[in-house]
Formats: structure tokens, sequence, C-alpha cells
């Protein structure tokens, strides 16, 4: 072999090292299409000016869609998703199925300690942190302030749900179309059960006692649906049974609702430029019942790492940067502090530009009011202050999401529904194995 | 005897006709008008039209944040592929059932149908996994083949009933002509049926590229048509209607536009046979 051979097959060799060195890990991303998702999509380019060896594939999907592809996925183990938007009901199930990596060892300019603790406390499970979270939210009351003024009313800033309904009466005025509270009444676990959940915590009810057993029979959950389903045909929208989060965000941008009590990150589209009354907005906490607990919920969308992924190293690269606190300060940078993800992180709150920002101190009250481990006035089983954190939860919750809707449209008595409620949510208990 | 037709029955007819099918278009063209709205205007109630804004910011911010051109030939690839290799397999197995039946032709037939009456959902995990097993999870050539087992039993059943209506006595003369199977399949039967494996081909392909469940659940970036497209757009909080209307509308335009050019032979090919 000539000495221009064994030089060419050098340089062969070390330019195929190089290329080695220089290959791009390519980490796929499933995430959820919100406005805080899509705009971390737009200032990608920091990312990759400070990681240009990893390349970013997305993959968004609607919220239900996204998380039945990522069960089947993470539950085979397909390995398809190296990073993934998950929320504050998924990640005690699937942390204690091993079916998430830990992400306790990112770097130390993480912060870990910064981080909410009502938040960071959903997300940990067995003492680890299992997802990062890149938005919090919790709910409150939204109210138009010029109603109230006319009703001859001040809405107090943590009201009781006997404040709500004096409000909803003297707001509610059928000639102008507008309904005195809009509230959900969508069926599905993460629709009105989510409302309904978190109200009767307030309530002093509970899904189940320390042993399991459906408490649906108890006096609490019938005060509880008698007040919403009461409320709800007063002083409600017509139709209400097929009310979501969007369908109420609409009646109150255009002016048809004197109150809505839904999650805060709706306090951005209710006081942005689509909508009618923007200058016309009032918050408060969520209502109460004087048990000492309120009846707002507590949800984070967060970042996750399936076990199955195989490049978990540069998934936590990409998680340190998008939850970290200078990607706060990126967006702050680039599109203003109330577009910051709210929720998530104490030095946040403590800053002074941010605190101009009219829903910021509404927010971080709510959620610091809510206690996942502790969610309702007596004591329970499980985690979850909207949601109960079991697998079961989600056929349930619909279920029973299904039968107070339909008591909301009049198809039958909070009496009988309740009565349904307790049926369903004992045999499949039962069938579940958690009543002996 | 042929029934009179009077000028005013004519009109009745025409008008009746334009009022259906205006009322079965409705949702696509309010889809398309809003679209063009704003979000605000998107959801105004009662619902604008000739006071809405009109803007084509949507277009614009759907086209930036995503990559169409990359769904777009998914799509084309996934349906004109799948729609191609049924008809490969659908034509032999039509023509044998048509022209020489056995015993069991029917039952297989009504075996064939009766796959599709079971819920997809039922095998999505075995699918799946089999998927990701063959290696063919998030690629084109798995989606053609999933789409392609799907539409089958309806390619082989439409096929099935244009080879019924074609004289056996033709294929008969062109044996007796010296003509081998192939060229009988080729060069007498395929002419003659046209308009029937056109219209197959139009209709699969619509199927196809409509399709929402396993394109969806068997793809995550590579391979992904513009049904994930859409899915991107939908938002559970925040109203985003016009922007999904826009990204909805830029799906469904490439087919609207086969149909509308193709709607002739379409009609005549689901229509072959119907009148003796």
């Amino acid at each position: 072999m000539n000495m221009t051979l064994r030089a060419l097959l050098g340089a062969t060799a070390l330019l195929a090292l190089t290329g080695v060195a220089m290959a791009e890990t390519e980490i796929t991303v499933a995430t959820v299409n919100n406005g805080d998702m899509v705009r971390m999509q737009g200032l990608m380019d920091d990312f990759y000016a400070k990681h240009p060896d990893i390349k970013v594939n997305w993959v968004t999907l609607e919220e239900n869609v996204l998380r039945q592809n990522v069960t089947t996925d993470i539950a085979t183990g397909g390995g398809q998703y190296d990073v993934l938007t998950i929320g504050t009901y998924e990640v005690p199930i699937w942390g204690k199925q091993g079916w998430l990596a830990s992400l306790d060892d990112l770097p130390a300019d993480y912060d870990v300690n910064d981080l909410l603790p009502a938040i960071r406390g959903g997300l940990t499970v067995d003492g680890k942190l299992m997802a990062s979270p890149f938005y919090g939210e919790s709910s409150m009351v939204m109210y138009r302030k010029d109603l109230m003024e006319a009703a001859g009313l001040t809405m107090p800033d943590a009201p009781t749900w006997a404040d709500i309904e004096k409000a909803a009466a003297a707001m509610t005025n059928r000639d102008a179309e507008i309904n005195g509270i809009c509230l959900r009444g969508k069926a599905g676990w993460g629709e009105n059960m989510a409302f309904l959940t978190a109200m009767s915590n307030s309530f002093g009810a509970r899904w189940f006692d320390e042993t399991w057993k459906p408490q649906f029979d108890q006096p609490e959950w019938k005060a509880t649906l008698d007040f919403y389903l009461n409320l709800m045909t007063q002083y409600g929208p017509a139709g209400a049974s097929n009310n979501g989060f969007n369908e109420n965000l609409t009646l109150f941008q255009q002016g048809k609702c004197g109150m809505w009590i839904d999650a805060t990150v709706a306090a951005s589209f209710v006081t942005g430029k689509d909508s009618t009354v923007a200058d016309k907005v009032g918050f408060a906490l969520a209502p109460d019942n004087g048990l000492g607990k309120r009846g707002n919920w507590l949800w984070a969308w967060s970042l996750a790492i399936p076990a199955s992924s195989t490049k978990q190293d540069a998934a936590k690269t990409f998680i340190n940067w998008a939850t970290n606190k200078d990607y706060l300060a990126l967006v702050a940078s680039k599109e203003g502090w109330a577009n910051v993800p709210p929720g998530t992180r104490t030095s946040l709150y403590s800053n002074e530009e941010y605190a101009k920002v009219p829903f910021a101190k509404m927010t971080i009250d709510s959620i610091n009011a809510a206690d996942p481990n502790a969610p309702t006035v007596k004591p329970v089983p499980y985690v979850g202050v909207q949601f109960v954190a079991i697998p079961e939860f989600q056929g349930l919750g619909t279920s029973v999401g299904e039968i107070f809707s339909a008591a909301l449209a009049g198809q039958q008595t909070s009496d009988e529904a309740l009565a349904a409620a307790q049926t369903v949510v004992t045999d499949e208990m039962t069938a579940a194995g958690y009543i002996k | 005897m042929a029934r009179a037709t009077t000028p005013r029955r004519k009109a009745l007819t025409t008008l009746a006709a334009w009022s259906v099918a205006l009322i079965i278009f409705f949702p696509v063209l309010w889809m398309i008008l809003t679209s063009f709205k704003t979000e605000a205007s998107a959801v105004a109630s009662p619902p604008e039209f000739l006071g809405a804004s009109w803007t084509l910011e949507n277009y614009a911010e759907v086209w930036s944040r995503s990559d169409y051109p990359r769904f777009f030939w998914n799509s084309v690839v996934i349906s004109v592929g799948s729609t191609l290799l049924g008809l490969v397999i659908a034509i032999p197995a039509a023509w044998s059932m048509a022209f020489v039946p056995g015993k069991k032709t029917k039952d297989l037939l009504m075996w064939m149908l009766s796959t599709k009456m079971m819920p997809a959902v039922a095998v999505m995990i075995p699918i799946y996994l089999l998927f990701q097993w063959l290696g063919i999870y998030d690629s084109k050539i798995g989606l053609v083949i999933a789409l392609m087992l799907m539409n089958l039993p309806i390619i082989v059943w439409m096929l099935y009933t244009y080879f019924k209506e074609i004289p056996g006595e033709i294929l008969e003369a062109a044996r007796m002509d010296g003509a081998g199977l192939w060229n009988e399949v080729v060069y007498v039967l395929a002419p003659m049926a046209v308009p029937g494996i056109a219209s197959t081909v139009l209709l699969n392909v619509i199927l196809a590229w409509n399709e929402a469940f396993w394109t969806i659940t068997l793809t995550t970036t590579k391979a992904a048509p513009l049904s994930a497209f859409i899915a991107s757009f939908s938002a559970p909080q925040g109203l985003f209607y016009a922007k999904l209307s826009a990204a909805s509308t830029m799906a469904i335009a490439p087919i609207l536009i086969l149909g509308w050019f193709s709607q002739k032979q379409l009609v005549r090919g689901l229509t072959f046979g119907a009148v003796k």
C-alpha cells in the first residue's frame, strides 16, 4: 500500500470520526397546542444556539389524542417519544409504574428549590422529581367589574359560595342576554368533573373515604350538586350541559357572563385583544364555604422523559432549557412579562415586573390555596385536587360526569344522579379490587 | 312511458337539488369562511358574515408554524400508494369471485365486509406492537399497508359489483380467440371496467386521505399526514377556531379539487349498473 493511499484512508477515517462527533441527536417532543407551547416552539433558535448538537422534532396533538398516543407508547415501551407533555394526573400514576425517568440529576442552575411547593409536590413520586413543570394553573373567579358595580355589589378577594350566588342573581339579565354565571357542564373527567370535584372539596365532600368507599351518598355531595344545579338553572346560560372551557370563554369574551369560575390561564384570554370586555374584568379566589378549603384546582402541564427513551441526556438538556428560570427571562425579553408561562417558580412571583401583571397575584394565591395531598376537609386515601390519581379515574370521572351533565340538562334529578353515580363508582371500584 | 317534464317541475327539482347540495356543503363552506376571519369574528354570536373582519393572517400563521408540504406529500404517498396496492390485490380477487365463483364466495365477501364492522380501537395495541416489531412505525410504507388492508374489503366489493355487470360471454369470446388469463384481464376486462375502477380509485383515495385514527396513532414525525397536521391545531384551552379552520381548509383543499374535477367519473362509476 503506497503512502498516498494510506494518507487517503487515514483522512477518510478521521472525517468519519469527525462526522460521529458532530452528529446531531434528534429528540421527539410530544406536546399539546396551547399558547405557551406554541410560543416555546417560536423561541427554539435560542435552544439551537446553545445546543447545536440537538435537533428537536415536535409532535403536536389535541390533548386527548396526545394522552392516548403517549399512553400507548409508554405502556408498550415503544420509545417513540423522548419528552412528553403530561399533566399532574398522569405523573404520580406513571411515576409509580416506573414509566418515567427521574429528573433529580438536572444541573444545579435548574434550581429545583425554586419550584412552587404545591406544584413540585404534585410531580414528586417517592421523593423523586418525575416531571418538570412548564406552566401551572389553578382556578379562580373572573367577573365583570362593571356589572357588579351596576348591581351595587363588591366582589370580595376571597368570596364564599353565598357571595357568588348573590352576585349571580344580581347580574343576571335575560333581556340583555347576560348570564349571572358560566360554569363547565360538558361531561368529562377533565371537563365538568374537574370543576365539580374541586367545588365539592369546598363543601367538604370527597370521592372516597379512607377505605375507598364511594361517598356520593353522603350529604356533602348532595349539597354540592344541589347548589351547582340551582345556580346554573337559575343564572347560567341555556344549553350549559354542552359548555366546556372554550364555550364559556366565548360567552365571557362576548360579554354574556357576569362571572366565570375556571382555569387561571383564562385570565390572559379574557383580558386579551379578542375580548370585548378586556378592561372590565376582575379576579377573585375560588369560593369557599367556611370549611377551610376553597373550590379551586391545581394543574400543571409538565415535561417528562419516558423510561424507554434512549436519548435521555439530550432530553434532560431540553427540559432544563424549557423549564429553567432563564427561559422565563427569555420569554419576558421577547414577548413581555404577561406572556411568561405562569405558576411554576417562586422567583417569578417575587419579580417586581411580573407583579404588575393584573392576574399574577391571584394566580399564585390560588395555586398556594390548593393542596393535592389533602384536597378536602376529611382525610382521603388519594392524591389530587380535581381528580383522584388512580388509573381508573379517567373512566370513572367521565361516567359520573355524564350523569351530572344529564342532571344539568334536566334529564334526571340530583338525587337520581347521585344514586346512579354511587352505583357506577361502587361497581367499578369493586371490580378493580379497591373494595373487598 | 316516460313521464312528461314540465318547466315548473324541472325548476322545482333543480331548486330542491341545489338546496340539498347547499345543506350538505354548508359545514365545509362555513369552515372555509371562518378560516378568513379573525379569531374574535370567528366565534361572534350571532355569527358574522357581511360585517366580519376578513384576514389572511390565519393562513400565514398556519403556514409559518408547520411544515405543510411535508404533511401534504405524506398524504399523497399514503393515499395513492394504499389505493394502488389495494387494486393490485383486489382486481384478481374480484375477477375470480365474479367470473369463477365457488360455493363459499358469498360467505367470503360477507366475511370481508364484516371486518369493517369491528371498531378500530379494538386492535390498536396489537397493530401498534406489530408495527414496532416490524420497524415500520412512523413510516409511509407502514401506513400504505395499514390503509390498504383497511380499505381492501371496499375495493374488492366495488370491483366485484362492477365486474358482475360485464357479460361473461365477452370474456369467453376472448378466451376462444386464444387470450390467456393475463390478456383477458388486462386487455378485455380492465378496459371495460374503467369507469368502475376509476371510481374505486377515487373513492379509496378520498377514504385514505381522510383517515385519521390510524394515521395519527401510527405516526409521530416522519410519516404524519394532513390528519395529524389538523390535529396539531386543535386546542382545548383557547379559541383558535379560525386557525383550526385554516389548517382544515388547507388539508381538504387538494382532495376537494380532485373531487370537483373528477365528479363526472365518480358519479358515473358509482351509478354503474344501477339502472338496467
